[in-house]
């Protein structure tokens, strides 16, 4: 069995609701977290993460000046001075599909919607401490690998050129059509 | 906690995208005990948080006075970007909290009236009683929480006042298909 030294790891907690803050800190604490670090706006937090270097983010999306999920985005610059690999863990109200895929979108590593639990906070941290995924970077995101897992039966137009499974070229029923005449 | 050097890093390139790959940097910090050994920090942080609940009650009274602040500014002053967004804000933070806080009820009305702020194609069309109901819902369920028998009158509320606002946001949407989409798809989180 696996335990987590959470007296190892360094957080930094985004949320500009106070209580929000406590909660989160309590809980970490609770877990054995000596380090939390907390900021209230976006613009605190990336100063923060440049200053602190924490080993993981949680933020809520919904804050002053810049939101959580530019703080993911500018987090993720590869050419940014700090760390760009950080898990980033965001705890919100927003529970709506399409939020969570521009969050994902956007480099966030891990999603978890309120109400906060204990259990819930935990597992994700697990997951980011013990299933990191590798990073992919491409013209238009750079971040965690955004696949949950690998299928080799997907032949949709998203499939990535290259790796194990590269999609075989069919040519199409016009080109059939006309090698045929 | 040590950071793995640029050495480590591991890059795979292909034709339209990279792969990165590095030793987890944050191996240390998991540990392989017995089971004896196995803590309980779910059981820890859930014993904190029920230590923390003692103020609850005030934390909710805090965030239900703004909203009524926010909504009451608006009435009183008119509508700006700056009120709607407040009153949002108050009303999200709400949905986000309210149900940690021992009020899973002020939650679903929060999120209902999330949801008129959002979709709603012209704020200043949206009838005032659809709001009060709304914030007048959330009052009394935090007013009247610690009496048993509101549990299930609290749910009824919530469920009912999120019909009343789903049927109005769908017909305000009815040619605004991206919204309408958002407005009937499910919330995807998941049942604890």
């Amino acid at each position: 069995m696996f335990r987590i030294d959470f007296n190892k790891l360094r957080f930094l907690v985004c949320d500009d609701n106070p209580h929000m803050r406590r909660i989160l800190r309590t809980l970490l604490h609770s877990f054995g977290a000596r380090e939390v670090y907390e900021a209230e706006d976006g613009a605190t937090a990336l100063e923060m993460y440049s200053h602190y270097v924490p080993d993981i983010v949680i933020t809520d999306w919904a804050m002053p000046i810049f939101d959580g999920l530019e703080l993911a985005q500018m987090i993720r610059q590869p050419e940014s001075k700090g760390n760009p690999y950080a898990p980033i863990i965001m705890l919100t109200g927003h529970s709506e599909k399409r939020r969570v895929t521009v969050a994902r979108d956007a480099g966030v590593t891990e999603f978890l919607a309120k109400p906060i639990s204990a259990k819930g906070l935990y597992q994700r941290i697990l997951n980011v401490v013990a299933s990191p995924r590798p990073f992919i970077k491409t013209k238009t995101y750079f971040g965690p690998d955004r696949r949950r897992n690998t299928s080799s039966a997907y032949m949709g137009p998203e499939r990535r050129i290259g790796e194990k499974h590269e999609v075989l070229q069919q040519p199409s029923l016009l080109d059939k059509a006309r090698s045929s005449i | 906690m040590a950071k793995n050097s640029a050495k480590d890093i591991e890059v795979t390139a292909f034709a339209t995208h990279q792969i990165i790959t590095q030793p987890n940097p944050l191996r240390k910090v998991l540990r392989r005990v017995e089971e004896k050994d196995m803590d309980d920090p779910i059981g820890r942080a859930e014993q904190a948080l029920a230590a923390l609940s003692g103020e609850f009650k005030d934390w909710m009274a805090t965030e239900v006075n703004r909203l009524s602040a926010a909504y009451v500014a608006i009435r009183h002053e008119g509508f700006t970007k700056e009120r709607r967004d407040e009153l949002f804000h108050a009303a999200h933070d709400i949905k986000g909290d309210a149900a940690t806080f021992g009020y899973p009820a002020a939650a679903e009305v929060a999120e209902s009236l999330c949801r008129v702020i959002e979709h709603a194609p012209d704020f200043e069309k949206v009838p005032a009683e659809l709001f009060t109901h709304h914030i007048n819902a959330i009052l009394a369920i935090v007013h009247e929480n610690t009496k048993l028998d509101s549990i299930s009158v609290s749910a009824e509320l919530s469920r009912r006042l999120r019909k009343v606002a789903d049927d109005y946001l769908a017909d305000v949407n009815r040619d605004r298909p991206e919204h309408l989409e958002v407005i009937l798809a499910p919330s995807i989180a998941p049942a604890e």
